[in-house]
């Protein structure tokens, strides 16, 4: 089975956001994969293992996200690719990056994509069910459990706390949602494999795609931080007298009872 | 100037959801002298449920009915949104950032190679150019966007832009329209219902959150109660759900879902930056914690150190009194 994982380099979830000069500052932040994106590598090596065949890693973006790269390699896929659009793209957008991608995979013979349900970034999980539409697969987003036998896919998909039990057919593509996994750590002798895996760069030239082509259609006009918000007020007292006190607060001083 | 909108609307259970009522008036920000059109699809007759799209602002109602739009698929909906969008040729699209409106909205706008705003808060028109607010790295900081290519399409976040109220003198047509749908290569076999009953976390005006403090599984029990009180959904940190005390479905953070209800209760949570992402937009925090130091307490606007199994209890009975009084 031929498996690709979407995957995107993003910042550690306990970092800070800091504002410079109407961007978001990344001068001292720490980097990680999209931890959705870990349980779309975590399912690949697994679905990989059970039917045979290759996971081939992709990222687009810049040189520093070869690490997040090698990282998916030592878990134990195969091959890595990245689109590095450093040089030619300064702004895209999900249109742009769905179609850089269906340019990578206009020549390829895809059996199953994977992705996750959305990055933790810009969250707009939007890039997944383009690419499909564009390549003209089916989808399904946020699914908790893929079961692949031989023509007939089922998954389960996480509909706002419900299941919902779907049943599809490769080729695919599927967003991951929590629940669906628990990605491993990468091994030390995964960690050694992985410095001699392929790890392939590409530009957009090489995917005959000019920068017109895939020119954002949204812009960020502002970026800015939401207003520190003030330490309220501990209460004090018998523990009986707050609760009382608590409420008669959130009736007449907040008034959201 | 003027446009015209089409709203994709959502039921569940047969109701519309609220986010529907505010995508109309989301639609009405952008065009307030425009016509805004309604869109139902679904298996059944919905023209009582157009009437309501029209009391609460749309103008027009166009209802979709298929048998093969008993359940939602990408597939069946989108088929059936783009006859009428093509039909209609509207200048700008809106529905809520659901499960539906998530899976769906990015479908379309690449089938009509547009522009995309996802989960937007706030729409506002600054000259002629259309600027929506979204949150960015989970509410830690904000975005304004603007389309520079296709049509005005967004999905924006339940509970933050206001419904109309509803007119019920409001008049408007409502029609249905058949469509072609070809076969489907997804179909939704079952849905497993373990969502708690009535209120979706997304869209709750309350919510009760539980963290390791918590305890157990059991330990949920009493903050079930409160929500229930307080017509509010339960959800949990990222520790509860590593520990197995609930769903990964509850969880509300960085990963997991992000929350803005109006009111915010924080129990035997610490508050660790990842979860503080989830809900910190909330518009009133409440923070029950045994740990005096908890980070929670720098966030929320009133705090009670305590241990929550004594403190739930006593707060129930007190919410209680006043829902009599």
């Amino acid at each position: 089975m031929n498996i690709y994982v979407l995957l995107k380099r993003t910042f550690d979830t306990e970092e800070k956001i800091v504002v410079s000069n109407g961007q978001i500052s990344d001068d001292s932040a720490e980097f990680i994969i999209n931890p959705y994106d870990e349980y779309a590598v975590e399912e690949a090596i697994v679905q990989r293992d059970k039917h045979g065949g290759e996971v081939t890693v992709i990222t687009i973006g810049k040189e520093e996200s070869e690490k997040q790269l090698r990282t998916a390699l030592a878990m134990g896929a195969d091959k890595a690719v990245l689109i590095n659009t450093e040089e030619d793209l300064e702004d895209g957008d999900q249109y742009s990056t769905a179609k850089i991608l269906e340019a990578y995979f206009e020549d390829k013979d895809v059996d199953l994509i994977l992705a996750g349900n959305v990055a933790i970034d810009e969250a707009s999980g939007q890039v997944g069910p383009r690419l499909a539409e564009l390549l003209n697969i089916p989808y399904v987003t946020t699914i908790t459990s893929l079961n692949i036998d031989d023509k007939v896919v089922s998954i389960e998909k996480d509909v706002e706390g419900d299941v919902e039990v779907i049943e599809t057919s490769l080729p695919l593509l599927v967003t991951c949602q929590q629940g669906l996994n628990e990605p491993r750590y990468p091994s030390l002798p995964g960690i050694m494999k992985a410095k001699k895996k392929p790890l392939d760069e590409l530009e957009l030239d090489d995917l005959d795609i000019d920068e017109e082509d895939v020119e954002a259609k949204t812009r960020t006009i502002e970026i800015f931080l939401p207003p520190e918000k003030q330490a309220g007020r501990v209460l004090n007292g018998e523990l009986k007298d707050q609760v009382t006190e608590l409420v008669s607060l959130l009736k007449n001083e907040a008034k959201v009872l | 100037m003027s446009k015209k909108m089409i709203v994709i609307a959502e039921t569940k259970d047969g109701e519309l959801r609220n986010v529907s009522f505010e995508s109309i008036a989301a639609a009405k920000k952008i065009t307030p002298d425009g016509e805004v059109v309604g869109l139902i699809c679904g298996a059944e007759d919905a023209s009582n449920l157009g009437q309501e799209l029209i009391y609460y602002g749309a103008d027009r109602v166009i209802t979709v009915t298929n048998e093969k739009m008993k359940s939602y698929t990408s597939e069946g909906y989108g088929q059936a949104i783009l006859s009428v969008v093509e039909e209609e040729s509207p200048d700008g699209i809106v529905m809520g950032h659901t499960s539906i409106g998530k899976d769906l909205s990015p479908k379309l706008a690449s089938k009509l190679d547009t522009g995309l705003i996802s989960d937007a808060v706030d729409v506002e028109v600054i000259g002629d150019q259309i600027v929506f607010t979204r949150p960015i790295y989970s509410g830690k900081a904000f975005e304004k966007k603007i389309i520079t290519d296709g049509i005005t399409f967004v999905t924006i976040r339940p509970n933050n832009i206001t419904a109309l109220e509803k007119d019920e003198s409001r008049t408007g047509n409502v029609s249905s329209k058949d469509v072609d749908i070809k076969d489907l290569r997804t179909i939704v076999k079952e849905v497993v219902r373990k969502a708690s009953e009535g209120v979706d976390l997304s869209e709750a005006k309350v919510v009760v959150a539980g963290g390791r403090g918590v305890k157990s599984a059991d330990g949920f029990k009493p903050l079930y109660e409160l929500a229930d009180v307080l017509g509010g959904a339960v959800g949990a940190s990222r520790g509860a759900c590593d520990a197995d005390y609930c769903d990964y479905s509850l969880q509300i953070g960085q990963t997991g879902k992000v929350v803005t209800p109006d009111l915010y209760i924080a129990v035997g949570i610490s508050g660790a930056i990842q979860h503080l992402a989830g809900m910190s937009n909330s518009k009133v925090i409440v923070a029950i914690n045994k740990d005096p130091e908890a980070n929670i307490f720098n966030i929320a606007d009133y705090g009670i150190v305590g241990d929550l199994f004594e403190v739930i209890p006593m707060l129930i009975e007190e919410l209680k009194k006043v829902a009599v009084s």
